[in-house]
This record gives structure tokens, sequence and C-alpha cells, in this order.
């Protein structure tokens, strides 16, 4: 039997001034299923991952996930969507004026209403938990590194047990073995929450190890799309460039 | 004779021209009254951050309070002290007490606690959402289902537009006891006359405008700061230029504030 598609991308296309970053790229996501995308700095990963979210409107295309058409959400609407959508940033983003515990109450307590206190603290030291990182409750963000900032930062977005994650350079400035904690967090996700999930990354070993597919982006569109082997077995220069650069260099 | 079917190459996309300077400075007074239109448009909708303005209303006030308090008493001693061999040329330092009055409430209050306040919380404010925002805390906010527009500036600018007056206020008691304290050590004076002279000079037009005043102010320092730190550039840099520039401005836009109300509450008193 076929998976449902989650997330559909067609011919979407943004610009930035006389930046043309996505020309016209087109995927399509099953449940769970980990997509990563790959690609150079400056291609539009992100910028393709923040425009599923309604963070950026696109230029042309269309964009639905979970059945919803992206573009088309407005008010309430939109925030209900976001609450099945987890979105874990490059750097973290966790608001350095709270600290962990609030940092993770805090999408709880405003999306959702009537929960005792006793359900919050469960919710909080559970997701911690996910992470493994339950003794880090009443520290600030400030206080941490920056592997277990990013492991807090997808804890955040576990809260709300999301339906979809978003990863934005999961493994960045990270040291090798931090690295593969994240992998295995990320694969972790997949199982537990049974969430499908898009990684934007050029750490191939993030890739490999994740990714059910690969999505290769190239001059702003997706040219290779496949398992890591498939996409790499390509002797397409710009393909094989980016392998040697992460694995022979 | 057959037309010519064949395509002739697209010429390249022309480059759009860059702005001229005044068209920048008209595409970014655009951009700030868009933003102002926004607080409003938000601050009236429903839902309200009650909890997130009582607590910006603190972060305001009650940590300005001992800078406020140190600032506004010292000015209440330094303009008695500069203002009494004036007077005393003339034999008029029993005025002193009105005059100190008039200075204060009338001008010397408001102004010092909105410069005060520019510099402390509207850097405050600048630095902090800049930083926010160029560590995407300001997305993260937003993905979260959180409107960090209502969530932030909203809550910030409406906490400083109800806390400067009455730090205003503050201001102005702290600095006539300062006053007093100088008056008394150089002149034989009662707290309860001092302080009835002092009433006796300030008219209700005087406290209503120096109320009127302050909350412009605050809202002045909230908005700049806002302003300023949800578009800082992005880079440590920004941060810093966002910080530098809500003081800069809303120090400037005080005294352009001050000066419109002068010419108000002149015309009010028919002077």
């Amino acid at each position: 039997m076929a998976s449902e598609a989650i997330i559909v991308i067609e011919n979407l296309r943004k610009s930035f001034g006389n930046l043309h970053v996505l020309q016209g790229v087109d995927l399509t996501v099953n449940q769970n299923e980990n997509v990563v995308v790959l690609g150079r700095s400056g291609t539009g990963k992100s910028v393709l991952i923040k425009i599923l979210v309604g963070l950026l409107k696109p230029d042309s295309g269309y964009v639905s996930v979970l059945g919803q058409e992206v573009e088309k959400l407005k008010g309430r609407e939109l925030d209900q969507f976001r609450q099945k959508v987890g979105f874990s940033f490059q750097n973290s983003a966790l608001y350095d004026s709270m600290s962990i515990r609030e940092n993770l109450e805090f999408p709880l307590v405003r999306n959702v209403r009537n929960l005792s206190r006793a359900e919050i603290d469960r919710a909080v030291e559970e997701a911690l938990d996910d992470v493994g990182l339950s003794q880090t409750i009443n520290q600030m963000p400030s206080e941490l590194s920056g592997g277990q900032r990013k492991r807090i930062g997808i804890a955040r977005t576990l809260i709300l047990k999301p339906e979809v994650m978003l990863y934005d350079e999961p493994t960045a400035g990270l040291d090798p073995i931090t690295c593969i904690d994240i992998n295995n967090l990320i694969n972790e996700v997949k199982e537990r929450y049974k969430a499908t999930s898009i990684i934007i990354t050029h750490d191939l070993t993030c890739a490999k190890t994740t990714g059910d597919r690969v999505a290769m982006l190239l001059d702003g569109k997706f040219e290779r799309v496949g398992t890591f082997d498939e996409v790499f077995a390509d002797s397409d220069e710009r393909v094989q460039q980016f392998y040697n650069y992460n694995f022979v260099n | 004779m057959l037309p010519d079917t064949k395509a002739s190459p697209a010429p390249p996309p022309e480059k759009p021209a860059e702005p001229g300077r005044l068209t920048r400075l008209f595409l970014s007074l655009a951009d700030v009254a868009a933003f102002v239109g926004r607080f409003f448009r938000e601050a009236l909708l429903p839902p309200y951050e009650f909890g997130e303005i009582v607590r910006q209303c603190y972060e305001v006030g009650y940590r300005s309070l001992l800078l406020i308090s140190t600032t506004g008493f010292i000015t209440g001693i330094v303009f008695t002290n500069q203002s009494r061999p004036s007077l005393s040329e003339f034999g008029a330092t029993s005025w002193l007490p009105s005059l100190i009055a008039i200075a204060i409430v009338r001008a010397l209050g408001p102004l010092v606690t909105a410069l005060i306040a520019a510099g402390k919380v509207g850097s405050s404010i600048g630095a902090e959402l800049g930083s926010m925002n160029v560590t995407e805390q300001i997305d993260a906010m937003e993905v979260s289902g959180t409107d960090p527009f209502k969530f932030l500036v909203v809550s910030r600018v409406l906490a400083t537009s109800f806390t400067i007056p009455i730090l205003t206020f503050y201001t102005i008691f702290v600095a006539l006891i300062g006053a007093f304290i100088n008056i008394s050590a150089n002149e034989q004076t009662s707290f309860p006359s001092f302080m009835q002279e002092v009433f006796g000079a300030v008219t209700f037009l005087d406290i209503f405008a120096s109320l009127f005043k302050s909350v412009f102010f605050g809202f002045t320092i909230g908005i700049v700061g806002c302003y300023k730190g949800f578009h800082s550039s992005k880079g440590t840099e920004g941060v810093g230029k966002a910080a530098n520039a809500a003081v800069v401005t809303s120090m400037f836009l005080i005294f352009i504030e001050e000066l419109i109300a002068l010419q108000i509450i002149g015309a009010l008193r028919g002077s």
C-alpha cells in the first residue's frame, strides 16, 4: 500500500531581489519518512523549510503540509497548523531570558489551555527525558553546550508531539560524537513519534544515518532525489564534489 | 512572405534602479507608520498578553527605580543650588520652592525620567529584541504558535507607556525632596510650608501636561526600541547598532515632543 503524502511541494519558486534561490522545486515526503535536503550554503535549503512552516511566503508554486495549503493559512488556523509542525532551528533559538523549564513550557502553555501544573511538569520532564537532559531543567540556555542546546531545541518542539519535524542544520558546529547523538535522536523521534521529517544539512554522515531519501538541491531545483547510495552513484561533477569534500578531504 | 518565427533571445533582465536617498527616507517612514499602525491594531484585538505586560512593567519600573531615584534627587539638589544665587540677588529666595516646583513638574521631571529611561529601557529593549531577531528566537516564537509582535512589541510598548508616567511622578517627588533638603539646609523652612508653596505654584494643567507628555515619552521609548530591535540587521554588530539607534532616536524624538508639547501647553495657557 502506498504511503500517504504528508508534504507536497510543486514548482516552488522564491527569489530575494535578483537572487533566484528556489527555481521550481518539486518534492513529496511520505508519512513517517525522513528526507534529507542536501546542498551548498546559500542554495535555499533553510528558505525551503521556512516556507513549509509559513515563516516565508513563496513567489509561486504549491506547498501542502498535512493536507493544508500553507500559504492560505492565517491567524488561528496557522497557529493550529504550526502546533503539528516542529521546527528545530540551526542555532537552537532557545529563549535566553527563560530557564530550560520555561523554554519547554512556553509552547505548551500558550497552545494547550486548561493544563494543570502537574500535567505541564510531566510533559516537560518527558520531553527532557526523550533527549536525555533531565538534569538541565533549572539551568539557563547560556549554561549549556552547543550539543545540549540543540537537543533542548528539539525537546521544545517535541513537547507538542508534532506530526512533522523540520530540522535546520541539526549537526552544524558540533563535534563528531555529539553529531552521532543528534543523528540517533532524529531517528528516535521518527520511531517514537511516527513523525515525518525534513532534515536540512550539508553533513553527509547525518544524511546517510538519518535519511530514508536524500534530495540534492542544485541550481535551485531538486535534481537528484533517491536513497543516499542512488544519489551519490551519480557521476555529476557537482554531486561528486559534494561527496568528496565530505568524505575524501 | 512568412513572418520570421525564429525567437530572438530574451534580453537580460534589467537590474532595478537603486532607490534615491529621498525615496529611501519615505520608504522607511512608511515602514515606521506601518509598525505603529500594527501596534494599535494588535493592542486592541484579543488575546491580550496581561501576564507579559505586568512582567514588563516590573522590568521597566522596578529595575529603573534606583537610577531614577538617584538622578531625580541630584536634579532637585543641583537645580535648587544653581537657582539660589540669581534669586538672592533680588532678595527673592523665598520664591525658591515655587520656582523649583514649576521647573520640576513642568519640564525637569518628565524630561529627566524620559532621558534616563531612553538610555536604560530603550537600549535594553533594542538589544534584547535585536538579539532575539539575530538568533531566530522571534521566528521560534512564531512557529510555536505565538504572535511575536503581540507578545514582544505590544507588551513592551504598553509597559513603557504605563510605567514612564508613574516613574515621572516618582521622579518629581524625589526631586522635590532633594530640593527641600537643600532649601532647609540654607533657609529656615519646614516640610509642610515647603509643600504648601509647591502646590500653590503648580496648576492642574501643569500636572495634566506632565502626565500627557510622559505617556508620549513612554510610548516613544517603547516603540522606537521595539522597532529598532525588530528590524536589526543580522549579526552581533546589528544588535549593538539596534541598541544604540534606539537610544539616540528616542532621545531625539523626546526633545522634539517636548518642544511640541511646550507650544500646545503655551497655547492652552493663553501665553
